[in-house]
C-alpha cells in the first residue's frame, strides 16, 4: 500500500480547488459553494441562473479532463444504486437546510474563519463517521 | 455587456478547475472518502490535504481579494454574513454527513462523477436535485429563496 502518492493528489487536488473558489470570487465576488450553485441552476427563471449553469458545465469538463490527463475521474465503488439514491435525497436535503456543503462551508467558509461553517464542518464529518461505523458493524 | 461575458466565463473556468482539482484529488472515489470517515476502522487520513490545502490557499488568497473594491465583473463582493448557529445549520449538516458517508459522495463530486457514466452517481445527483427542490419548496417565495441561496453558509 502506497499512502504517499495520494497525500500529493490530495494536496494537488485541494490547491487546485482553494484556486478554482478564489478565481470564482475574483471575477464575479461569489462563494464556490457547490449546493448552492446546483440549487440555482435548478431555477432557469431566476436571476443567476447562467453563471451557476456554466459553474456545473465546468465541474463536468473537469471530470472529462481529469478522465484524459489521469485515466479517470472517480470510483463508485460500494454505492450501489439504492443507497445511492437515499444519500442523494439525504445530502440534498441537508445541505440546503445548512446553507452549504463540503465546499461551501468545508472550504470557503472555514477560509473566512466563519463559525457557522466551522460548526458545519465538526457536524458532518461526526455523522459521517458514525454512519461509516454503523454501516462496519452492520456489514 | 463585456462584464457579463467576464462573469460567465469566468464561472467556467473556475467550475472546471474545481471539477479537475476534485477529480484529482480523490473526493470522488467513494471508497476512499469512507476510509477518511473511518477513524476506528483503517483511517485514510490522505483526504485531510484536500481540505486544508483548498482552505490555505483560499484563506490567504480571499483576503487579498477581498482588499479590491468590486469583483472583476460584478458590482459588488456577495458575502455570507450570517452568524447564527441555528437548528437547521446543525441538523442539515448532520442529515449531509449521514447521506455523505452513505453514498460516498458530496455535492461536488457528485456532480463530476456524472463523467464516469455509473448509474451510481447519476442517481446520487437526481436525488439530491429533488432534495434540494424539495427544501426550497418549503421556504416559498423565491425571494426566500434567493436570500438563502445569496447568504449561503
Amino acid at each position: 500500500m502506497s499512502i504517499a502518492p495520494d497525500w500529493i493528489h490530495a494536496l494537488q487536488g485541494g490547491v487546485a480547488i482553494g484556486a478554482a473558489s478564489s478565481l470564482l470570487l475574483l471575477v464575479n465576488g461569489r462563494v464556490a459553494g457547490v449546493t448552492g450553485i446546483v440549487a440555482g441552476a435548478l431555477t432557469p427563471r431566476e436571476p443567476g441562473f447562467d453563471w451557476r449553469a456554466l459553474f456545473i458545465a465546468g465541474l463536468l469538463a473537469g471530470g472529462a479532463l481529469a478522465k484524459v490527463l489521469f485515466g479517470a475521474a472517480g470510483s463508485s465503488a460500494g454505492t450501489g444504486v439504492a443507497q445511492a439514491l437515499a444519500a442523494g435525497l439525504l445530502v440534498g436535503v441537508g445541505t440546503r437546510l445548512a446553507n452549504g456543503c463540503t465546499s461551501g462551508h468545508g472550504v470557503c467558509g472555514n477560509a473566512r474563519l466563519s463559525p457557522r461553517s466551522l460548526v458545519a464542518t465538526v457536524t458532518f464529518i461526526a455523522t459521517g463517521a458514525l454512519t461509516v461505523f454503523a454501516m462496519r458493524r452492520l456489514a | 455587456m463585456r462584464r457579463a461575458w467576464g462573469a460567465l466565463v469566468g464561472a467556467l473556468a473556475a467550475g472546471t478547475l474545481f471539477g479537475l482539482g476534485l477529480a484529482r484529488s480523490g473526493m470522488t472515489d467513494t471508497a476512499k472518502v469512507r476510509g477518511f470517515l473511518d477513524f476506528t476502522g483503517a483511517w485514510d487520513p490522505s483526504l485531510l490535504f484536500v481540505m486544508g490545502g483548498a482552505v490555505l490557499v483560499h484563506g490567504v488568497a480571499s483576503r487579498l481579494i477581498a482588499r479590491r473594491t468590486a469583483p472583476l465583473f460584478d458590482g459588488r463582493f456577495h458575502l455570507p454574513t450570517r452568524r447564527d448557529l441555528s437548528a437547521s445549520l446543525v441538523g442539515g449538516s448532520a442529515l449531509f454527513g449521514v447521506g455523505w458517508a452513505l453514498g460516498g459522495f458530496c455535492p461536488g463530486p457528485g456532480v463530476v462523477s456524472l463523467t464516469s457514466g455509473a448509474p451510481a452517481a447519476i442517481v446520487f445527483v437526481v436525488a439530491m436535485g429533488v432534495g434540494i427542490r424539495l427544501v426550497d419548496g418549503t421556504r416559498g417565495a423565491p425571494t426566500g429563496s434567493l436570500q438563502s441561496r445569496d447568504s449561503a453558509h
